[in-house]
Formats: C-alpha cells, sequence, structure tokens
C-alpha cells in the first residue's frame, strides 16, 4: 500500500473542493430541471458560467472603494481555507489539528461580514437591503448553528471536527434523540446560510426577495466569478460539515491511497444522495416571507437546543 | 429487539413527543395541530409498546392499543369531524411572540428535567430517563392551553397535556394499574363528548370559537 | 351489600332519568332515587359504627369513619336538593329557562355526579378516586352551562379548562404516589390500594412523596377552590342552576378535601415532618384572605356565597394543616355544618332570585315580607355561616381557632381578620335584602321549605348539642388522620 504524506492528502482534498464544488451545483440545478420537468444544461453548465465570467471585463462603479475590489479575493481564499480544515476525504489532515469548528463558524463569518460590507460599499439601494438582510440571517444562524454543533460535540468531547467524525465512526452506534435534533437544526441551519429555498431564492434576482444576490449586484467580471465559485464552495462544504459530524462512515481514517479514494468514492455518493434530499426539500417548500425567517431560524434554535437538553435528559 | 435497542428506540420516541410538543404550541394551522396530535399519540402508542415489550408487563399492550385507538384514531376524528362541522378546519390562528413561547417551552423543559432529577435516581427502571419528557409535554401542554385563544386549540393543548400523563406513567413506573387506566381512558373519552357539545354552544352563543369574547365574568370594580 | 346498594341506586337512576329526565314525574324519581341512597349511606353507617372499618368487594371499596361520614352527608345533601329542585327546577321549567332536553340532562347528570361522588369517597384504590373525581367534573361541566347564556358558557368552559387541568397535575402526583408504592408494595393494583399504602407510608420514599404532595395539592387543591387556583368557581356557582350550585359548594368541594386529606396523612408518613401540612396551611389561609376581601366587591348572590364556599374551604383546609386533635376535630365538623348550612342558603338564594328574575343583590329587597320562608332562612343562613353562636359553624370555627391560638399564635390575627372580613361582608349585603318593603320587580312564589328548615335545624342541633355518636365519629375519624 501506498503511504501519502498529509500534506499531499491536504492538496488533493483543496482540488476537490475547488472542482467538486460546481460540479454539485450543477448536480443539483440537473436535479432541480429534471424534477419540475425542464431540459437542464448539464452537469458541468457551472463551470461554463464561471469560465465566461472569468474572461469578461471588470466594471467597478466610480465610489468602489478598495474594500471592494478587495472582498471577492478574501472571500474566496476564506472560503477556500475552511475547506481545508473539514474532513472531506480523510480525517489525517494538517490544517484540522489547527482550527476547530468553531473556527470554521468564524471563517464563514468573515466571509460574511466583508460580503455585506462590499454590499454596502457602492451605496445602492439593494446592496445595502440585501446586506441588512444577510446580517439578520446571520445573527440568527450562527448561535443556532454553534449550539447544534455543541449538540455533536457533546457526544463526542471535542469540538474538532476530525475528532468529532472520528468518534462517531468508531464508537458504537447508538440511537441518539440529540444527533437527531441536531442533524434536523443542521439541515434548517444550511438552508438559511447558503441561501437555498425557503430562505433565499439563489436562481432570482427578484429585488424584494433576494438576499444574497442583492448585495453581489454590483459585482462583475472575474469578481463576480470569484464570489459565485465561493458561494458554490460554500454551499459544497456544509453539505460536507454535514457528512462529517452526523454520517463520517467512508470517510478515509488512515493515510493510504486505497482509503482515500474510497472516500472520494463514497464522498462522491453521499454528495449524490444530499443533492437529491436537497432538491426534494427545494421543489417541496415555497420561499417564505422574510419576516418568517427569524421563525424558521429560531426553529432551528429550539431544535438544536433540545438537541443538547435531551443529551442530558435522555442520554 | 434487545434490552438496550428498545431503550434507544423509546428514547428517540420520547424525543419525537417533546417534538410534536413544541410543534403544537406554534402551529397556527387548525389541520396541522390535529395530524401533529395524531402523530404524538402514535409515538406515544409506540413507546408504550416499546416498554411493554422491555418490562414484559403485557397489559401495556392493552394501554399501547388503547392510546392507538382512542388518540390517534378516534379523538383526531372527532376533532375532524367537529372542524368540518363548525368550519373552521382552514382557520390559522393568530400568534404571537413565536420565539418568546419557544423560550418559555425551553425553560419548561430544562425545569422539568430539574424537577425530576431525583426520581432518576431513585428509579432502576431502562425508561427513567423519559420522564423529564413526559412531565416536560405536561407542562407543554398547559403552556399551549394559556397561549392559546381558540376553543379547539385550547383543548388539543389539554389533550397533550393528557398525553404526558400517559408518558409519565409508562415511563416512571411501566404504566399504571390497568383498571386505572380503563377508567382513565373512559374519562377522557367522555371529556371527548363534552367538548364536542361545547363547541357547538360556544358557536351558537358567540358566533365563533375565540375564547377571547369570553371575558364577561370577572370582578367589577 | 349495602354498599353496592348505595352506589347502584344513583347509577341506576341516572341511566333510568336518561331516558325519562323531562317526564312529569322525573322529579320524584329522582327524590325517591336520592332518598333510597341516604337510607343505604345510613345503613352502611350504622355497620361501620357496630363493627369498625371494613373493606369489599376485592378489596376494591373501604370504608372506615372518615369516608363513611361523609358518604352519609353526601347522600343525605343530594337528597334534599332533589327535593328542593323539584319546585325550583318547574319554575325555571315554567319559565322556559331549561327545555325538554335540558331537564332530562339535568335529572341524569345530577344522580351521576352523586355516584361519581360516592365512588370517589368509598374507593380503597387512589387512582380510582382521581377517575371518580374526574367525572365528578365531567358530569356537572355541561349543568352549568344549562341556560346557555354567554356567561353561564363561559363559565363552563373555565371550569372544565381549569378543573381538567388540575386534576392531570392530580394524576400527576398519583403516578408519582404509585412509583413510590411500587417500590414497596410490588407492581400492580395492590401498590394503588389506600388500606396497603397507609400501612407502609413510613417506608414510601419521601422526596417522591414531598414532589408528589406539590402536584396533588395543586390539582385537588383546584377542586377544592383553593385560591390562587379558584377563578373557576365564583363563575360555575352563580351561572349554574342552583340546585347544582348547592351540591357543588356543599359536597364536591368536600369531596376534593377529603382527597387531599387521604394524600396527606400518606405524605406526613413518608416524610416524617410537618412540611405537608405547611403547605395546606398556606394556601388555606391565603383562600381565606382573598376569598374575604373579594366577598366586599360582590354584586351577585350567588357569586357571593360562592366566594363564602372558598372562606370556608379554606378554613377547613387550614385546619386540617395544621393538624393535631382538635384542629381535625374543627376540620371534620366544619366541613359538615358549612356543607349543611350552604346548602340551604343556595336554596334560599335561588328561590329569591327567582323572585325577582335577577341575581343582583342591588334588585333583592324586601324578602322576609315577601316571602317569609325565604326571608328567614337566608337571614338564618347567613347568621350560621358567619359563625355566629348558637349555630354549628360558630362551634367548629371556634375550635379551630382555639387550636390555631395553641399551635400556630401568631397566624391567628390573619384568620380572624379572614372570618371578620368576611362576617361585615355578608351582613352589609344581606341585610337590606331581607328588610324593607316589598319592591315593585318581586314575584311571589311557591318555595320548597323542607330542605331549607331541615338543614338549618340540624345546623343548630348541632351548634346547641353534639349528638353523642356524631363526636364519636369524628374522634375516630381524628384518630385516623394521625
Amino acid at each position: 500500500m501506498i503511504e501519502l504524506y498529509p500534506f499531499i492528502i491536504e492538496a488533493i482534498q483543496i482540488v476537490i473542493v475547488l472542482l467538486f464544488a460546481p460540479l454539485f451545483v450543477g448536480w443539483v440545478r440537473m436535479l432541480k430541471c429534471w424534477f419540475q420537468g425542464r431540459t437542464s444544461a448539464g452537469l458541468f453548465q457551472p463551470y461554463r458560467g464561471i469560465l465566461k465570467l472569468f474572461h469578461k471585463d471588470v466594471i467597478l462603479a466610480e465610489n468602489a472603494s478598495w474594500l471592494f475590489r478587495f472582498t471577492p479575493y478574501l472571500v474566496f481564499g476564506v472560503t477556500v481555507l475552511a475547506g481545508g480544515i473539514i474532513p472531506i476525504i480523510s480525517l489525517t489532515l494538517p490544517f484540522a489539528t489547527v482550527a476547530d469548528v468553531i473556527a470554521i463558524v468564524a471563517l464563514f463569518a468573515i466571509v460574511r461580514f466583508f460580503t455585506a460590507l462590499a454590499g454596502m460599499d457602492i451605496g445602492t439601494a439593494f446592496g445595502g437591503m440585501g446586506s441588512s438582510r444577510e446580517m439578520m440571517i446571520g445573527s440568527l444562524a450562527e448561535p443556532a448553528m454553534l449550539m447544534a454543533i455543541f449538540t455533536v460535540s457533546l457526544i463526542s468531547q471535542t469540538t474538532s471536527l476530525s475528532n468529532m467524525a472520528d468518534v462517531v465512526i468508531h464508537k458504537e452506534f447508538i440511537l441518539r434523540p440529540s444527533m437527531a435534533f441536531a442533524l434536523l437544526a443542521f439541515v434548517l441551519i444550511s438552508l438559511a446560510e447558503t441561501g437555498r429555498i425557503p430562505v433565499d431564492n439563489p436562481a432570482t434576482h427578484l429585488e424584494l426577495t433576494m438576499i444574497h444576490e442583492a448585495m453581489i449586484l454590483e459585482y462583475s467580471g472575474r469578481h463576480l466569478a470569484l464570489i459565485e465559485w465561493a458561494g458554490m464552495i460554500k454551499l459544497f462544504l456544509f453539505t460536507t460539515i454535514g457528512i462529517a459530524s452526523f454520517f463520517p462512515w467512508g470517510i478515509s481514517t488512515s493515510v493510504n491511497l486505497i482509503n482515500i479514494s474510497a472516500g472520494i468514492i463514497f464522498l462522491i455518493l453521499k454528495m449524490g444522495f444530499l443533492g437529491i434530499g436537497l432538491i426534494l426539500i427545494e421543489t417541496g417548500l415555497a420561499k417564505m416571507r422574510i419576516f418568517r425567517v427569524p421563525e424558521f431560524l429560531g426553529s432551528a434554535f429550539l431544535l438544536s437546543t433540545l438537541g443538547m437538553l435531551s443529551y442530558f435528559i435522555l442520554e | 429487539m434487545s434490552i438496550n435497542l428498545a431503550a434507544q428506540v423509546n428514547s428517540i420516541m420520547a424525543a419525537l413527543i417533546l417534538l410534536t410538543s413544541f410543534g403544537l404550541l406554534v402551529q397556527r394551522r387548525m389541520y396541522g395541530l390535529l395530524h401533529l396530535f395524531a402523530w404524538q399519540g402514535l409515538f406515544l402508542s409506540i413507546s408504550t409498546a416499546i416498554v411493554g415489550y422491555v418490562s414484559g408487563s403485557h397489559h401495556l399492550y392493552i394501554s399501547s392499543i388503547l392510546t392507538l385507538a382512542l388518540k390517534v384514531i378516534l379523538i383526531p376524528y372527532i376533532l375532524h369531524f367537529l372542524m368540518k362541522q363548525l368550519h373552521i378546519h382552514k382557520e390559522v390562528e393568530q400568534l404571537v411572540n413565536v420565539p418568546t413561547i419557544m423560550l418559555i417551552g425551553i425553560a419548561l423543559v430544562i425545569f422539568s428535567y430539574y424537577l425530576t432529577a431525583p426520581i432518576r435516581e431513585l428509579s432502576t427502571l431502562v425508561t427513567r430517563s423519559t420522564l423529564a419528557v413526559a412531565l416536560a409535554t405536561v407542562m407543554l401542554g398547559l403552556l399551549m392551553m394559556i397561549t392559546r385563544r381558540h376553543a379547539v386549540t385550547q383543548i388539543i393543548g389539554f389533550l397533550a397535556l393528557e398525553n404526558g400523563l400517559f408518558f409519565a406513567a409508562t415511563s416512571a413506573t411501566y404504566g399504571m394499574p390497568l383498571v386505572v387506566e380503563l377508567g382513565v381512558a373512559l374519562d377522557i373519552l367522555i371529556a371527548a363528548f363534552i367538548f364536542g357539545i361545547f363547541f357547538f354552544q360556544i358557536r351558537t352563543t358567540f358566533d365563533s370559537l375565540d375564547v377571547e369574547q369570553m371575558t364577561k365574568l370577572k370582578e367589577e370594580d | 351489600m349495602t354498599l353496592l346498594i348505595l352506589l347502584s341506586v344513583s347509577f341506576i337512576s341516572a341511566v333510568v332519568l336518561a331516558f325519562v329526565g323531562d317526564r312529569k314525574f322525573a322529579p320524584e324519581i329522582n327524590i325517591l332515587g336520592s332518598a333510597a341512597t341516604f337510607a343505604a349511606g345510613v345503613g352502611l353507617a350504622i355497620e361501620v359504627y357496630m363493627h369498625g372499618p371494613m373493606v369489599a368487594g376485592n378489596k376494591f371499596f373501604f370504608v372506615d369513619a372518615f369516608n363513611v361520614y361523609l358518604a352519609v352527608l353526601t347522600s343525605f345533601v343530594s337528597m334534599t336538593t332533589a327535593v328542593f329542585s323539584r319546585r325550583y327546577m318547574r319554575w325555571e321549567r315554567e319559565h322556559g329557562r331549561v327545555g325538554h332536553w335540558g331537564m332530562r340532562f339535568y335529572h341524569a347528570m345530577f344522580q351521576l355526579f352523586i355516584f361519581a361522588m360516592l365512588l370517589a369517597l368509598l374507593t380503597n384504590n387512589v387512582g380510582v378516586l382521581w377517575i371518580a373525581m374526574e367525572l365528578a367534573t365531567l358530569s356537572t361541566v355541561l349543568l352549568v352551562s344549562l341556560y346557555r347564556t354567554p356567561t353561564a358558557i363561559e363559565a363552563a368552559w373555565k371550569y372544565f379548562i381549569l378543573c381538567g387541568v388540575g386534576i392531570a397535575l392530580a394524576l400527576f402526583g398519583t403516578v408519582l404516589l404509585y412509583f413510590a408504592a411500587e417500590k414497596v408494595l410490588g407492581e400492580g393494583g395492590e401498590a394503588l390500594l389506600w388500606t396497603n399504602l397507609s400501612q407502609v407510608s413510613d417506608k414510601l420514599e419521601p422526596t417522591v412523596l414531598s414532589l408528589a404532595f406539590v402536584f396533588l395539592m395543586v390539582g385537588y387543591g383546584t377542586k377544592v377552590g383553593l385560591a390562587p387556583l379558584h377563578n373557576w368557581l365564583p363563575d360555575a356557582h352563580s351561572e349554574g342552576p342552583t340546585p347544582i350550585s348547592a351540591v357543588l359548594s356543599g359536597l364536591l368541594l368536600n369531596i376534593a378535601l377529603y382527597a387531599l386529606v387521604r394524600c396527606k396523612v400518606l405524605v406526613d408518613g413518608a416524610t416524617g415532618t410537618h412540611q405537608a401540612g405547611y403547605i395546606m396551611m398556606g394556601f388555606g389561609l391565603l383562600s381565606i384572605l382573598v376569598a374575604a376581601f373579594s366577598l366586599l366587591r360582590q354584586k351577585d348572590i350567588k357569586r357571593m356565597f360562592a366566594y363564602s364556599s372558598i372562606e370556608h374551604m379554606g378554613i377547613a383546609t387550614f385546619a386540617f394543616g395544621l393538624g393535631g386533635q382538635i384542629a381535625t376535630f374543627g376540620a371534620l365538623l366544619h366541613m359538615l355544618v358549612h356543607s349543611l348550612t350552604k346548602s340551604s342558603i343556595f336554596f334560599t338564594a335561588g328561590h329569591a332570585s327567582q323572585m325577582h328574575r335577577t341575581q343582583e343583590m342591588d334588585k333583592i329587597k324586601g324578602l322576609l315580607k315577601g316571602n317569609p320562608l325565604v326571608g328567614w332562612g337566608l337571614m338564618f343562613g347567613v347568621m350560621a355561616i358567619v359563625g355566629m353562636p348558637p349555630f354549628g359553624v360558630f362551634v367548629s370555627e371556634f375550635l379551630i381557632l382555639t387550636a390555631t391560638m395553641k399551635d400556630a399564635p401568631l397566624l391567628t390575627p390573619l384568620l380572624l381578620i379572614g372570618i371578620g372580613v368576611a362576617f361585615a361582608a355578608l351582613f352589609r349585603r344581606v341585610q337590606p335584602m331581607v328588610a324593607g318593603l316589598i319592591p315593585a320587580n318581586q314575584h311571589p312564589l311557591k318555595a320548597a321549605h323542607i330542605p331549607v328548615i331541615l338543614h338549618l335545624v340540624l345546623v343548630l342541633i348541632i351548634g346547641l348539642y353534639m349528638p353523642d355518636f356524631l363526636s364519636q365519629w369524628f374522634h375516630t375519624a381524628v384518630e385516623l388522620l394521625k
């Protein structure tokens, strides 16, 4: 068996994050087309979209500051960094030992913060509106997210995602109500965080309802390409966080090539199924009014708190 | 099925019962409430059967079937019938301050846990940990009755509270003696008929089932 | 055997009256059924008096001095109420307040209510006690809303919801009690039998029982009408038909208190402290004060006397909580005399409001001239209930006050304030009602006089001279409750 250096695994993983994220989005869009009886643009359309944007010129508003130009690179960089921490194909990641799940949440908070600032930078109405909505959602989603993650870390007694996944893989399987609650909460939060229906609709630019799209309305060219790519990676990463904390079986625990390849195959399979799940949710629900979102996230918070309580009460 | 697995399934059921309780607390639609209530009854019935299996006390199977017949089929059916008759099955209740209600609910769960902690210490049953959930269900039913203003919703809250009591009986003691369980079921059945009559009385007298209108009787100064 | 007759007569009457309750002879059947129940009750009492406590029906029933005295009282008051309701309900029907179905329903539920109360008293099973209490609530809920007025329905709804919730909490307490008992007595029905529980009460887990008692106290306390859970009581009493107010006030509250006291005995045995007693004293005292000050603000005649019931149940609860020979004796006596007096007051108040077509006290006047029986009955009834000598209430309150001065002297002023304020409030109101000329809105009425006279004479006799068998009885009951 061929042993691999952890840094090589890390490099493979980052490449996977970069490449698979558009693929996952393509898969989700394709499924959505099928579910709605439309012909899809193919699995690779997101790549083409990104490529096209890279070829286009950047048009900047006159009053755009350095912040506006700086944000796309920062957003992209930070998101990819988060992708290096999450155990996606292997648990033995050099990055994973230095940052735990709280750091991941913080990284996403940085992304949100700068995107919101950039949204307000130009001074258009939509940008500001999008930013304020995004911050509202963020302020409600982050505590819920942390609660859900803490519930899982209570069980494994660690906050490092790799160790959490390790505990779940190796311990005897027990039906845990707390895990079920945390999973439910996590699904709700992920929908909100990645801007999916019922909180936000990634496919429209309808001014009254858009949130994420409103913030990045002024971007163009390679800036937009980076931000869109980062958005795709974010969706991919939330899915992998879910996999790592709730269904980690299949993620490689050793450093040899066979296990890593098996890990990649498992990843593709799981992502395929989760894409179907996501589309089932998206086609089953209607987008809710923005004023309902606090309630939606409130119930996510409730669920994660119940998860934590039921760890103490029932287990 | 091993005892351990049964206990795990039972705690999952407990969790689901707790979840449905919270669902009832914040659900606005009448039909949604009815469905949630029926689900809660189903989880309760499954849980009772599991506890019956674990403990080997066969009278629990009877009370499980009783729960199924009464709480999952008969009472939801009666309520459904009443809602149809009273044309309120599509009604949506106004609910304010959902987050606050949820927070109070969470506080009540913690309080129940604290309250039942000494009993948990004393008990040796595998189901002992679900007692806190049972008490929480009772408390949440109470909270629902306090926060809601619709007669039907209050009754569903009352029935959910009763579910919590049944659950408490099975989880703390492997069920009350059969004679008591049967009597309680009979009382609930009578209560179901009585509130059925009540709905019609309230409706014909007040033109709606909003109990907010019932504020005539108070101490005048 | 007597026991079976006692229970079955009311149940059979309920079934029969469900079919013929609207006929002309229905009230007579109602009276007959209640009288037979009373006769059986007396028979049972004599049996217990001669042979001591007995257990019957495969340990399902248990009769001792405490509950047989309440059973006799229940059957007696229900009999006199049935007599009263003959005239009262006929008038209501003639004036179109109740229809055919209403009458049927009323008669059937009246008997079912009595059956439920007797079952609650005589059962040996703490679980069945709960079931019977719930049945008693359910059977009276729709009687409270009998007139279908908005206020009546509101009152009934409140009664249903509040008592339903209260009694549900009592069930939780019962579950906890069973939990503790099961450890000592083993699983199955045996563990809920009062006869078994009382023998092993010192072995029951004290922490569980004190928790259970909190739930039982809140649960059954709601039914007793203890503040702050008393909200349903004035409404239900003022809006329901008067015979129902009379039995609710005179009997149901007693039964709920009975359930509470039974549980207290167990808890005391387990904890070995006076903790349960203190809780009861607290609730009792609060009820006395809340009711006394609410009395001052009343305008509705039946509502006022409902508050007076809360006050008196508070006194009895306080006395049971205080414990000790004299206080318990006083509490038992108080339950008896309050029940007799209060139901007779409701009889006269009901007739008074029929005469004036209103329950507002400002519009009720000149009762002494208009109908001497109603006027004097109300007058003497109120004199008795506020604790004037030589009526029985004076004796029981005096005993309770004496015991309080001995065991909890600091609480005596509070108790006295409560009783004093209630005295003033009731007397201030009753005097204008009975005195004066006949007002224009008064109509003559044929009143049912036997029940009123009978009750008041009994209260007077108990006040002047306590029959030997009664005091002996109370002494046995006091021993049981130690």
